[in-house]
């Protein structure tokens, strides 16, 4: 499991470096069970420049898009960002339950805790309009496994 | 700190901190007279979610469990009852309210058992009862997920007020849908709505509550 981490880490200071704009870390996919079609992927996004996270792909799925959720009222919606998630030069991104998801759809196959993910992600300059990608590791959280739970914030630890 | 030492402080501050104990200790006693008082008189004081005792709807459901077998609420009668409407190909609210739900389980220690997860599928034309039990069974075996058809399903949710529709994305769908958790006493009597914003610890106090209460209290 450390080695695991190690090298994921690896992997993410490799691709950092290779393009500094953005930095992606903490990413996690939650797991599903057989025959289930969607799941969502979450993480930080770092960025040095203005940017937009406007596409992302994965051989898991079929179809992959930036979702965000929204309650209103007790109503849970769920929608596509259409134009993409703008973050801003030295702003984080947080890709969290409750927020935003990059959602896979059209699954493949069952995710299992343990397991990850290849995902790659699509961005925008938004000075340059030009367009780069950013590939990673996603490791499985098991479907049952605690996450972080809505509006945690007056209960940390 | 050794006990000597309170001998050299400050008569005041002796005082002081006697005084903070007797108030703590007074604090306490009345702390058990109002849920002595709220068990007395059937009020229902302390509810972190919202009290909705002697709501005229969600009284009952008629769905089918993933052995097949017809539920309606007297099949749990005896047990606190979660009710959640959710559907499986969910990436975000679901899981976390059933992981939230594990939790409370397990927040309530020995009560745990007097616990019953129901989750009622909002989208019954994708999650079959296989794919259903094994949802459950990642989060916790005892929890109950039950479907009905578009009828059964349309008057369920009626029934509990609950809303919810297909949105179309990517080359599939998602569902809009209530997010709320109700709440059954032992009863059978729906008592709480508790919202997806509240945490484990919000969910776990108000059961325990409800627990606590003498089975034979009537609302007010």
């Amino acid at each position: 499991m450390k080695r695991m981490t190690l090298t994921l880490g690896a992997i993410l200071l490799v691709s950092a470096a290779a393009h500094a704009q953005v930095t992606v870390s903490d990413a996690w996919v939650r797991g599903t069970v057989p025959q289930q079609k969607a799941t969502g992927a979450f993480m930080h996004i770092a960025a040095e420049q203005d940017v937009r996270l406007i596409a992302g792909a994965s051989p898991v799925a079929g179809v992959v898009e930036i979702h965000e959720m929204a309650m209103e009222g007790n109503v849970m919606k769920m929608r596509e960002l259409k134009g993409g998630l703008p973050i801003a030069k030295g702003a984080t991104a947080e890709l969290k339950p409750g927020g935003y998801h990059v959602m896979l759809m059209d699954l493949k196959q069952a995710l299992k805790g343990g397991e990850a993910v290849p995902v790659t992600l699509t961005f925008e300059d938004a000075a340059s309009k030009k367009t780069f990608t950013r590939e990673l590791m996603a490791p499985v959280k098991a479907l049952g496994a605690a996450t972080s739970a809505p509006h945690s914030g007056q209960h940390k630890h | 700190m050794p006990p000597v030492i309170a001998h050299h402080l400050p008569r005041r501050a002796a005082l002081a901190r006697l005084g903070g104990i007797v108030l703590a200790a007074l604090g306490g006693a009345s702390l058990v007279a109002c849920d002595k008082f709220a068990q007395a008189t059937g009020q229902r004081a302390g509810f972190r979610g919202i009290d909705i005792t002697g709501a005229d709807y969600g009284r009952d459901f008629r769905l089918t469990d993933v052995d097949g077998r017809e539920r309606t609420l007297a099949d749990y009668r005896g047990k606190l009852v979660l009710l959640y409407f959710g559907f499986v190909q969910c990436p975000d609210v679901c899981p976390t309210a059933l992981a939230r739900a594990a939790e409370v389980k397990r927040l309530l220690g020995p009560d745990g058992d007097k616990l019953q997860v129901i989750f009622v599928t909002v989208d019954p034309d994708r999650d079959t009862p296989e794919m259903l039990r094994q949802y459950m069974a990642a989060f916790d075996p005892s929890f109950v997920a039950l479907r009905g058809d578009t009828e059964r399903l349309k008057a369920t949710a009626a029934e509990f007020k609950v809303y919810y529709k297909q949105v179309p994305t990517g080359s599939s769908y998602t569902m809009d849908h209530t997010a709320l958790s109700y709440v059954f006493d032992t009863q059978g009597r729906l008592r709480l709505v508790l919202r997806h914003e509240q945490t484990a610890q919000d969910y776990a106090h108000d059961l325990a509550l409800l627990l606590r209460q003498p089975a034979t209290a009537r609302p007010a």
